[in-house]
């Protein structure tokens, strides 16, 4: 991890971390447009590797797409030489958004504003008039002689691609991405991204009037999962009574959920799921048929990568969650779903079919996306209420069962850290 | 059947299944399908870029029953009222039996407590059999141009 240089402080933007510390979650974290602000500044713009796509989105010299790191719109390119750049989408000239397409293939990047001309990597190529204009026999206008076109380029962010996944860093001194992800996280990133070549199978946004934050929660948060999700529970996909177990790096900011199929049929965990419905059947099985893909008997490996990335495996739908804050109360998901250029016929239609299960109609994600936008309703009605998440205990401790909150616990505690927080100090 | 009675009947039945989903009447909605059909909800993204992935997708009338029963008794989601509007239904071609036929829709939703917005617009890309016997889609594709869905998209389009 990053070292961070943020010096913990008692009070951060004037407010105070509860005493009861990570087992307690301020509601102003999801409400206060001040923490908003510190949270862009030193997580997205800070000591943190950003999600920003898939290679196989850029496959040729001069693809391009543009997307967003926290609030902060960027370009990500893939030069003439095949590198991959990623460029702060914002003119150096009079700040105008240079980049206006969401995709394409181009050898330069202009703006329209005054036609100021990068390449790829970003480096400005061209100013028009720079000399200014003829008048008689000389030139009048045009930009002082100590102009350097070296010293107005697009901003430049530090960029890895790591097995076919593309992220980017406001931060230069950033350790590469594997220190970053630690061991344990590195073997499930692994897991997907082994370094065969990726397929995309496309695209679904959806924009939640929700905090990030509980978006990226949501999925290190295996309580609800069993209560919450009749169509999981039902048919046996995710359930607590099922070998299961929650893992997190050294810093609580990464982890993952990991369970594998069970089958439809009661147990004594079942009497506390009333979503359990044992005569629930489909009229066309097809949609759960499945396929075992990876070298472990894992069926759901949902990893959450600090600070904005969900990876999910649920059976053999894979998909990369990207959260895209917009203010407190809202943010963009956006899924891009992707398989392996080795997949046969067979396997894109699994993956089609099952891909019905997540994205915005999805028969489990849709609960979920109704319990987000719910809690942030419920939260606004009292900033300095806390959420109580003492489920499995206090700690930060990686368990090997489903009925705990440990991982949201870790969450705060590394966000803490990024942002300066005590959580726990005396007051 | 002239081009002018392949055109009402198409209407027809738009007009009678876009009805169907406003007054909620679920499990009334297949029986618009062939027993062969196929449904499918897609960002126009995806269509554009040759990427198969549907928001919502059914091979198969069975899986449009299974889409319905999860709406009715799995999916935990707010009340809501939808509208449909479809205008310029035309036909733009033949494929064996179906007629091809394209329409434009919008949908407004209204969340109790809130001003109606519209919730996602696009077009239909459909294929129809008219003829003998009552009309059905033999494959419906929704395409969207609203990409990014405010909230959830839960009922058919």
């Amino acid at each position: 991890m990053a070292t961070i240089t943020v010096k913990p402080e008692p009070s951060v933007a004037g407010r105070v971390w509860p005493k009861e510390g990570v087992a307690r979650v301020p509601y102003w974290v999801y409400l206060d447009p001040e923490i908003y602000a510190l949270e862009q500044q030193r997580i997205f713009r800070g000591p943190t590797w950003n999600y920003v796509g898939l290679e196989a989105e850029l496959p040729k010299s001069g693809d391009f797409k543009t997307t967003s790191i926290g609030d902060a719109p960027v370009i990500v390119t893939r030069d003439r030489e095949g590198a991959l750049h990623v460029l702060l989408n914002q003119c150096a000239h009079r700040g105008s958004r240079v980049c206006r397409d969401p995709y394409g293939n181009s050898m330069k990047l202009q703006c329209i504003y005054h036609q100021w001309n990068y390449d790829l990597k970003g480096n400005l190529t061209g100013v028009p008039f720079r000399g200014g204009v003829a008048a008689g026999d000389h030139k009048v206008g045009g930009m002082p002689a100590d102009f350097s076109l070296r010293d107005h380029g697009l901003q430049k962010l530090k960029v890895e691609a790591v097995n076919g996944v593309i992220f980017a860093s406001f931060d230069h001194n950033m350790p590469p991405f594997r220190d970053y992800l630690g061991e344990t996280m590195w073997y499930y990133f692994e897991r997907i991204f082994d370094g065969r070549p990726l397929r995309i199978v496309g695209y679904v946004r959806q924009k939640l009037a929700a905090n990030w934050k509980l978006m990226f929660e949501n999925i290190k948060d295996p309580y609800h999962a069993s209560l919450l999700h009749v169509f999981l529970v039902s048919f046996g996909l995710f359930r607590a009574d099922q070998k299961s177990k929650v893992e997190m790096d050294q810093t609580g900011g990464h982890s993952v959920l990991v369970s594998r199929k069970g089958d439809q049929k009661a147990s004594q965990g079942t009497t506390d799921m009333a979503s359990f419905k044992s005569d629930y059947t489909l009229h066309d099985p097809s949609l759960l048929a499945g396929r075992k893909e990876f070298k472990d008997e894992n069926t759901v490996v949902m990893q959450t990568l600090f600070p904005s990335l969900i990876v999910q495996q649920q059976t053999n739908t894979l998909a990369m969650r990207q959260i895209l804050p917009l203010g407190p109360n809202a943010f963009e998901l956006v899924w891009d779903f992707f398989g392996y250029e080795s997949d046969d016929q067979e396997m894109r239609k699994i993956r089609l079919r099952q891909a019905n299960l997540m994205g915005p109609s999805g028969l489990v994600s849709v609960d979920d996306s109704e319990a987000m936008e719910m809690c942030q309703k419920g939260v606004a009605a009292e900033a300095d209420a806390n959420a109580f998440v003492e489920l499995g205990g206090r700690e930060c401790n990686n368990e090997d069962h489903m009925v705990t909150e440990t991982a949201i616990r870790g969450f705060y505690k590394h966000y803490c850290h990024m942002l300066g927080f005590q959580p726990g100090a005396s007051h | 059947m002239t081009d002018r009675e392949a055109k009402w009947a198409a209407e027809d039945l738009l007009d009678r299944y876009v009805q169907c989903l406003d007054e909620e009447r679920l499990e009334e909605w297949p029986e618009f399908f062939t027993d062969s059909a196929s449904y499918r909800v897609m960002p126009r993204e995806n269509v554009e870029r040759g990427y198969e992935l549907a928001t919502m997708s059914c091979d198969s009338k069975g899986m449009m029953k299974d889409r319905v029963v999860a709406i009715r008794n799995a999916s935990v989601f707010s009340r809501r009222y939808l509208r449909h509007l479809v205008t310029n239904v035309r036909i733009t071609g033949r494929e064996g039996e179906c007629y091809l036929v394209q329409a434009n829709y919008a949908v407004l939703q209204t969340l109790p407590g809130e001003e109606t917005k519209v919730f996602n617009a696009g077009r239909y890309a459909d294929k129809v059999l008219l003829g003998n016997g009552e009309p059905k889609f033999q494959e419906k594709i929704v395409i969207y141009d609203s990409l990014q869905i405010p909230g959830m998209l839960v009922i058919p389009v």
